[in-house]
């Protein structure tokens, strides 16, 4: 017979963990299990039919075929200038929100960040393909205000996947900014510039600074999901676009080759989870400070 | 007044509906500590506001120094703000608090980490350049408000109810801190609040301001002694108020008939005439307390009553008793003698009060409510 005490502990317990539970599961068979078959996929080489041995073969081929790493290393670089782009246009767009729009007008702001999210993703590019392509909406426009003489093709450039990255990434940015520019006490403000500070030196001693765990939380998100969007890139930037999510979609899908589709997969990880270290390393942030504001 | 610091003319602000500051003209001489003195919404927080440049006003001009203050900015004026939150920089430690203003300047580092040291000596916080904010208690983060913007050597420090956030013990501690800042420093000081006590410690010209405009500008000492208006007879000190119609007055004297059937006199001010509706004030200390009407100073009216509470509060203590008459509240401070210190209620006393130093004043439109 068990006393009181422990009875009542256990049964707390089971609570937690039934409460738990779902959550847990999620993790565990769509994240963990899937990631673990992943590891061990991407860490074997065929060498005969329903024969394998495991090697770094498809880490090997990675390095060594210049197409591969060369799209990685656009992958990235173009995700971090959407980065960044997402930033400098979400930055006054949460300033307004938190500082200057009042009451209804604030929400109406929020709601415009957030109304292209009601539209499925696919449809939501296609748009832009409708109004970007040769035959579209703005060449046609173009040629009508005589600004250009026959219509332009607008789309598969990379600033058309910057366009459309940036258009998707918004809300994500703007929405942990909007939280730590609101938590801003004005009167801060009013004291940087009534000693002297102008509005670019108050902007870069008083507002970045205590926004900087929104602005860190802002970008890694757009960072990753920028990195791993495959949609956009594909549907914008066609055939020159290059994006690593294609070469992984490629190998899995086109080539049948699931264990370089695995070596690709890990190494998109790998490139994600090393930008999140460094950014909070460049901005003094601890990782825990900024998920708390996203 | 010698040379003056800052001086308003004509200053008139208005908001949709209602005017926060109307034609407001004052001058406050350099280094004297001058307060504005009102109740929430008196337009004192947007005249201060006025003054550090956060708002414009609609018409008249701002002085500060000599100069128009028209068009410059908040950044360009030679005026700091204590803030009533005080608004330190929570991302910096004390030292860069400091040495904000000076860094924007151009003062260059070496320079202004001596003068910021020099600084927190002066408020009594050497060492503590690199404390952060939140690990000073309430009243080391005010000297560090004050430091911070004394360093930049204003014309003028404006302060914008800084002791409010603060407790009771630590507030009337500030309040002789603050005066012996300002004499050391000499610097001009104007000082906001709506509680008459820090006005009147701490002030040498005190402006009392009710709906945009100034009620009285004097001495703490003309404000309490000599009032001008009712508003400022009820605002500062303790005041018992009576309000009635004028029944008879002679040259200096008004004699009031409230509606219940009292009467007492007191001096006049502005125009009484015969069945005017009058207000009268009567300060708690003014008048004399007695066992028997025979213990009253001889050839003042007396009136009897009877205790309904001793408030004891040390040095202020009082007692609230009932006129006899009309059963009506009227307080009266007791001496510190200990004489009347067995006093219980339901005592039978009686009192007095020299009508000279008692006023009364036109009722203001919409007074005739209770007496206070």
């Amino acid at each position: 017979m068990l006393d009181g005490a422990v009875q009542a502990r256990w049964r707390m317990r089971l609570t937690l963990s039934l409460l738990l539970a779902p959550a847990l599961l999620w993790l565990g068979a769509l994240i963990i299990l899937p990631h673990a078959d992943l590891a061990v996929l991407s860490f074997r080489e065929r060498v005969a039919p329903r024969h394998y041995v495991p090697s770094l073969a498809q880490y090997k081929t990675f390095f060594l075929e210049p197409l591969y790493w060369q799209v990685f290393v656009h992958t990235a670089v173009m995700s971090a200038i959407a980065t960044l782009m997402t930033l400098l246009l979400a930055f006054p767009i949460a300033w307004i929100i938190a500082k200057l729009a009042r009451g209804r007008a604030a929400s109406l702001l929020f709601i415009v960040c957030l109304i292209p999210f009601w539209v499925s993703e696919t449809v939501r590019t296609l748009g832009w393909m409708i109004l970007l392509r040769e035959s579209g909406v703005l060449p046609a426009l173009l040629v009508k205000l005589h600004i250009t003489d026959v219509p332009v093709e607008l789309l598969y450039r990379n600033a058309t996947v910057f366009v459309g990255l940036v258009y998707t990434s918004l809300l994500f940015m703007v929405v942990p900014l909007v939280s730590s520019l609101e938590s801003l006490d004005n009167s801060l403000i009013e004291a940087a510039y009534d000693m002297g500070a102008g509005g670019f030196a108050a902007l870069r001693t008083i507002v970045i600074p205590h926004a900087a765990p929104g602005i860190t939380a802002g970008c890694i998100v757009v960072f990753m999901l920028t990195l791993g969007n495959y949609l956009t890139p594909t549907l914008l930037g066609g055939k020159n676009s290059q994006w690593f999510t294609e070469q992984i979609y490629a190998q899995f899908i086109t080539r049948f080759n699931w264990e370089q589709g695995a070596a690709f997969g890990f190494l998109l990880l790998g490139l994600s989870t090393a930008m999140v270290v460094l950014g909070l390393r460049l901005s003094g942030q601890r990782f825990g400070d900024v998920m708390r504001r996203t | 007044m010698s040379s003056a610091d800052l001086v308003a003319s004509a200053v008139v602000k208005r908001f949709a509906n209602h005017t926060a500051v109307d034609s407001l003209s004052f001058s406050v001489a350099r280094g004297s500590f001058f307060s504005i003195l009102g109740p929430s919404g008196c337009g004192k927080t947007t005249l201060l506001r006025m003054i550090a440049g956060f708002i414009a006003p609609d018409s008249g001009d701002i002085t500060i120094g000599g100069k128009s203050m028209a068009g410059i900015a908040p950044n360009r004026r030679p005026v700091n703000m204590v803030f009533q939150q005080l608004a330190l920089f929570p991302m910096m430690n004390v030292g860069e608090n400091v040495a904000y203003g000076l860094a924007r300047r151009g003062v260059d580092r070496a320079e202004r980490s001596r003068r910021c040291a020099a600084m927190l000596e002066r408020v009594g916080l050497e060492g503590a350049a690199h404390k952060r904010v939140d690990e000073l208690s309430g009243g080391q983060r005010q000297r560090v408000a004050i430091a911070r913007s004394l360093v930049l050597e204003p014309t003028l420090l404006l302060l914008d109810e800084p002791l409010g956030a603060l407790d009771l013990k630590l507030r009337e501690h500030m309040k002789i801190e603050l005066k012996q800042l300002q004499a050391a420093f000499g610097t001009t000081f104007v000082y906001i609040t709506h509680d008459q006590s820090e006005a009147l410690v701490l002030s040498d010209h005190v402006g009392v301001m009710n709906q945009g405009r100034f009620e009285q500008l004097g001495t703490p000492q003309d404000l309490y002694y000599r009032p001008q208006t009712p508003f400022v007879a009820s605002f500062v000190g303790a005041n018992n108020r009576v309000v009635g119609s004028c029944i008879s007055r002679d040259a200096q004297l008004a004699e009031i008939a409230t509606g219940d059937g009292w009467s007492i006199r007191a001096l006049a001010h502005g125009s009484i005439g015969m069945g005017d509706a009058v207000e009268a004030f009567v300060r708690p200390e003014i008048a004399t307390l007695a066992r028997t009407a025979a213990d009253l100073p001889p050839g003042q009216p007396h009136y009897g009553g009877v205790v309904q509470s001793v408030l004891f509060d040390g040095a202020n203590s009082a007692v609230l008793l009932q006129e006899s008459k009309t059963r009506r509240e009227f307080r009266i401070a007791l001496p510190q003698t200990g004489q009347f210190s067995d006093l219980e209620p339901r005592d039978p006393v009686f009192f007095s009060f020299d009508p000279l130093r008692a006023v009364c004043f036109p009722a203001r439109a919409g007074a005739a409510g209770r007496d206070a």
